[in-house]
């Protein structure tokens, strides 16, 4: 049969991929019916609520759950004693600590205890009625105040074979990427600067709480029900956590408010099924806005020493950055990721970059979109603007003059395949944003960033119905509007309409394993699998017709939707379409499906170029985004107007980010601002439209072409906007957020 | 302590439900009426995603208690579109592709109908800063706001 | 033999070399390779990596071949967001 399955690139005309139909989804989310984590009930339901610690470290020497227990209403209460033990398997282990505390409270809102009871009244009462007796230690939350000689340790013996001796026992990890000789390259430059940069803890900032309901039996199976970004890697968790069989626990996604990689991970979960287990019912655990900001999974703060050399026409000759950051009372802060991101938009003949993961007494951090690279960006990225501005030259050409092109040897040792770099600083030079005049207190700041993608383990079960319709089971939560991407491309492939494809979230019963739903992976992995199930299908509906017609396989080849005779020699036979072949399925061997099971690799990197201008009150030192455009390589567009929200919504974060977003701990290791009033992130009256400009500069490693593009938009607005914020107001910013009362202080300091 | 009775009307319809003095309206609608169409995001009134109407007035659910609504008329997002018949702004949220996850849609819409029953003819700076008390965390709200001067548009032009 | 470049703060496992010399033919020979010749890359090889073999990376496919001249880099094990 004359088809190709290889997954080469394909430059030809999309009939479907590259238009914007209306998502799936969006009518039961317009219309208030669609079901997220916490829209769910079972009859005998319980309701889990969690005791969680008032001290940001303490030993915990007892506790006495009898009065809890006793109280009308309560069915169940669990504390650590209630878990399994987890050796030789540190990761899993730190989750479970995390989602109960064991030996010592971690940091302020550590999960101690869980009750479930018949109501959240009950609930509530019952936790008040838990004592817990505490032995305070000292605690630490500043990552350079961690790894002093006399800071509070965390942990003993978490530090690993990377660290040097000496080094406070909070230092876990180094990590160290680059190549030449950085000494020789700083000086060879005109001018060397020397910058310390900081930048504070921010949440997600998901609308969706963690929400869950478990019900476990007393034969061991289980049904979850939760709003995740991967319900796959929940049971996988769960299981490990339980000691179960992963086929003995079913997860059910529900649609999720947003993770951001915030949900990439489990905090209530395994709570709610030992909940279950112990009383016998289902039991559902919803989060506060309060719980979400003390005790999930926040992103590191960071303190980054930049050393950067340039001449004076903008050559870069030598790079070096110091990057420490603390990923909250657990080892895996994303500090390997900011060192080996760092310099990788630049070709750099020295370069290195070292990293430190420490650990301090705030929440285990868990990813946020590009994890670890947006604040080694920002750092960067005003290094380079500084020397430039300094210099005299425009940041853009100092970019373009030093931008990482194909046959680049990047900062951390990969050579580059056709990257979309130089054609986003192309872009954004030649964009009108770039030539706009500019009033008082007002200026521009431009910055690169980069993500690295990936693919992960992927299965995709497309199945067509007697009528010919096409439903696509897939196994990833749908967090951008994915859905609409598979129907597009499996309609695309097998040459039929849109509204003829479903693409449903399936259970972790249905499919073996799905990687999470990060990574910026899904339109690019389950994309791919999605291609190659229609083309499974496609050949096996070929085979269908080549049965009816009486011909060879070979001789049958599928266009437009239908199985055609593959030249004259092969029968004047007139084509079958999808829908024919379909009503017959039955009676030509069965039902007709395809599936593609894989663990794809090649996710091509993804650039992008951001540019913004702002305006600063001098008297006040508040900043306005005043415009803010976009360029970002996405491979190819599966649909446009999603790819353009995740450009967006990570621009957004980025200024939050920039601005306005920190975690404010007091002297006593306390979360000051666990709301959304105080932990101030954008709203739609800060900002203006941000516009986008979508460049597409294929990936080989997809049919398509495609790029992951959800990540790669919060990297550079750091460090964009710190640079324009400091044109306007005439200072260099070097910390984030730059919020008013900062923003004014440096100004008046200058 | 007993709970309430409350007798009051529900996007049109007459409704009856017993709460807790203490308990939120938003509590009362998802947890008691079985309504999951308003979202908690915060508990604070912070975020909007529990946004409803009540007489008319935009609120939100979660700072109202549910025994406020005694005698009263409530509109949810439950009631927004018209049996099969969409309203224009939930129509055009979705041709602008003004969702991501769509958790905080429901109370945009509500909070974006109430704008545009007040100001028919709103600027894009009346429409942000009407809307500011919702927050979305996904779109960076730029085709939310298309959405509603789009929907603000057909919604004048076919009155 | 394929030429692996490894990182920076590995390189006390490899005797100070960022770049060393294995015996293989796919990933997995390249990951046993570096395990049996260099034991002190154990530790971090059993917390994870990824591999870029000519510029595409690479998490788990054992069986991904490698050819004599390929690049071959040795990074953190990849995670998203």
């Amino acid at each position: 049969m004359a088809l190709d399955s290889k997954s080469d690139t394909q430059t030809r005309d999309f009939k479907v991929v590259g238009t914007r139909p209306n998502r799936p989804d969006g009518i039961d989310k317009v219309t208030g019916r669609a079901r997220f984590g916490a829209d769910i009930t079972a009859p005998g339901m319980l309701i889990g609520r969690v005791l969680r610690s008032p001290h940001a470290h303490a030993r915990i020497v007892s506790i006495d759950t009898s009065q809890a227990e006793a109280l009308a209403g309560v069915r169940a209460v669990v504390t650590s004693a209630d878990f399994n033990k987890i050796e030789d398997d540190d990761f899993t282990a730190d989750i479970l600590d995390n989602c109960m505390a064991s030996e010592k409270a971690m940091y302020d809102g550590h999960a101690v205890a869980a009750v479930a009871a018949s109501s959240e009244a009950i609930a509530k009462r019952a936790l008040k009625l838990i004592t817990v007796e505490y032995e305070v230690l000292p605690h630490v939350t500043d990552v350079d105040a961690a790894i002093t000689a006399d800071a509070p340790v965390l942990h003993e013996g978490r530090t690993d074979e990377t660290v040097p001796a000496g080094m406070s026992g909070n230092v876990i990890s180094r990590f160290e990427f680059g190549h030449g000789d950085i000494e020789a390259g700083l000086a060879a430059a005109d001018k060397v600067l020397e910058r310390s940069y900081k930048t504070e803890a921010t949440h997600q900032g998901y609308i969706e709480p963690h929400a869950c309901m478990a019900s476990m039996g007393p034969d061991g199976q289980a049904d979850l029900w939760c709003c995740t970004q991967g319900h796959y890697m929940v049971r996988n968790t769960c299981a490990a956590i339980f000691g179960m069989e992963q086929g003995q626990l079913r997860v059910t996604a529900s649609e999720i408010g947003g993770g951001f990689g915030g949900k990439t991970t489990v905090f209530l979960e395994p709570v709610a099924l030992a909940l279950s287990r112990k009383s016998g019912r289902p039991v559902k655990m919803v989060m506060s806005r309060s719980e979400v900001l003390r005790a999930t999974g926040p992103t590191a703060s960071s303190s980054v020493d930049i050393r950067l050399g340039m001449t004076k026409d903008g050559r870069i000759t030598g790079a070096r950055a110091e990057l420490r950051y603390q990923g909250g009372a657990y080892p895996g802060s994303p500090v390997e990721f900011g060192s080996m991101s760092a310099f990788a938009p630049y070709d750099l003949e020295h370069v290195k970059t070292v990293g430190w993961d420490i650990v301090t007494n705030r929440p285990k951090q868990a990813a946020y979109r590009a994890p670890g690279a947006p604040m080694a960006a920002f750092a960067v990225e005003s290094a380079i603007d500084e020397l430039a501005k300094g210099f005299g030259l425009d940041p853009l050409e100092v970019r373009l003059k030093n931008a990482a092109r194909e046959g680049t040897k990047s900062s951390y040792g990969v050579t580059y395949p056709a990257i979309g770099l130089e054609a986003t600083l192309r872009k954004a030079k030649d964009h009108p944003h770039w030539t706009a005049p500019l009033g008082p207190n007002q200026g521009r700041g431009v910055a690169c960033g980069f993500w690295f993608n990936f693919g992960g383990d992927t299965c995709v079960s497309l199945n067509i119905t007697p009528d010919g319709t096409v439903t696509v089971s897939e196994g990833n939560p749908d967090i951008g509007g994915s859905r609409a991407s598979m129907s597009m491309m499996a309609a695309e492939e097998l040459g039929i309409p849109y509204e003829k494809v479903r693409t449903i979230v399936a259970d972790t019963g249905s499919l073996g394993q799905n990687e999470v739903t990060d990574g910026s992976r899904v339109t690019f992995a389950v994309g791919l699998a999605t291609i190659e199930a229609a083309r499974a299908a496609k050949r096996e509906m070929c085979r269908r017709a080549a049965l009816v017609w009486g011909i060879d396989e070979e001789a049958v080849e599928w266009i437009d939707g239908a199985a055609q005779p593959a030249g004259p020699n092969a029968g004047d036979h007139p084509p079958m379409t999808l829908a024919e072949i379909a009503a017959t399925a039955s009676n030509t061997g069965g039902p007709i499906a395809g599936h593609h099971e894989a663990n794809p690799e090649g996710a091509g990197v993804s650039f992008a170029t951001h540019m913004v201008d702002t305006e600063v009150d001098p008297d006040t030192g508040a900043v306005k985004i005043l415009r803010y455009t976009v360029f970002q390589d996405a491979g190819k567009a599966v649909h446009p107007a999603y790819v353009e929200g995740q450009f967006q919504g990570g621009a957004v974060q980025g200024i939050g980010w920039a601005l306005n977003e920190e975690y404010i701990y007091g002297e006593d290791g306390v979360l000051q601002n666990a709301g959304f009033l105080d932990y101030r992130i954008p709203v739609a009256s800060d900002l203006p439209m941000i516009d986008t400009v979508i460049l597409e500069i294929p990936n080989p490693g997809h049919p398509y072409g495609v790029r992951g593009v959800g990540e790669t938009s919060i990297v550079p607005p750091l460090a964009a906007i710190a640079n324009s914020v400091s044109e306007s107001a005439g200072v260099r910013m070097a910390q984030l957020p730059m919020s008013p009362p900062k923003v004014l202080a440096a100004m008046q300091s200058k | 302590m007993s709970q309430v009775h409350v007798t009051t009307t529900i996007n049109g319809d007459p409704t009856e439900f017993l709460c807790e003095p203490d308990e939120t309206l938003l509590d009362v609608l998802r947890d008691r009426l079985g309504m999951t169409g308003s979202k908690e995001g915060c508990g604070t009134g912070d975020c909007g995603a529990c946004s409803v109407t009540v007489n008319g007035r935009l609120v939100c659910s979660c700072l109202v208690l549910g025994a406020e609504a005694e005698g009263a008329e409530v509109a949810t997002i439950e009631g927004m579109s018209d049996g099969e018949t969409l309203h224009p702004l939930q129509r055009k949220f979705i041709e602008h592709a003004a969702l991501q996850c769509g958790i905080c849609t429901p109370g945009l819409l509500v909070a974006a109908k109430s704008l545009l029953e007040n100001h028919p003819d709103p600027t894009e700076e009346e429409a942000r800063y009407w809307l500011a008390g919702n927050l979305c965390r996904c779109t960076g709200y730029d085709k939310i706001i298309r959405a509603v001067m789009d929907a603000a548009e057909e919604m004048r032009e076919a009155s | 033999m394929v030429q692996v470049r490894i990182w920076g703060s590995l390189a006390a496992a490899t005797e100070g070399q960022t770049e060393v010399e294995i015996k293989a033919g796919t990933l997995r020979e390249l990951l046993d390779g570096l395990a049996e010749k260099y034991p002190g890359l154990r530790p971090q090889l059993k917390r994870g990596v990824s591999v870029a073999i000519d510029g595409r990376i690479y998490n788990d496919s054992w069986f991904q071949p490698i050819q004599p001249d390929s690049e071959v880099v040795l990074l953190a094990r990849l995670k998203g967001g």
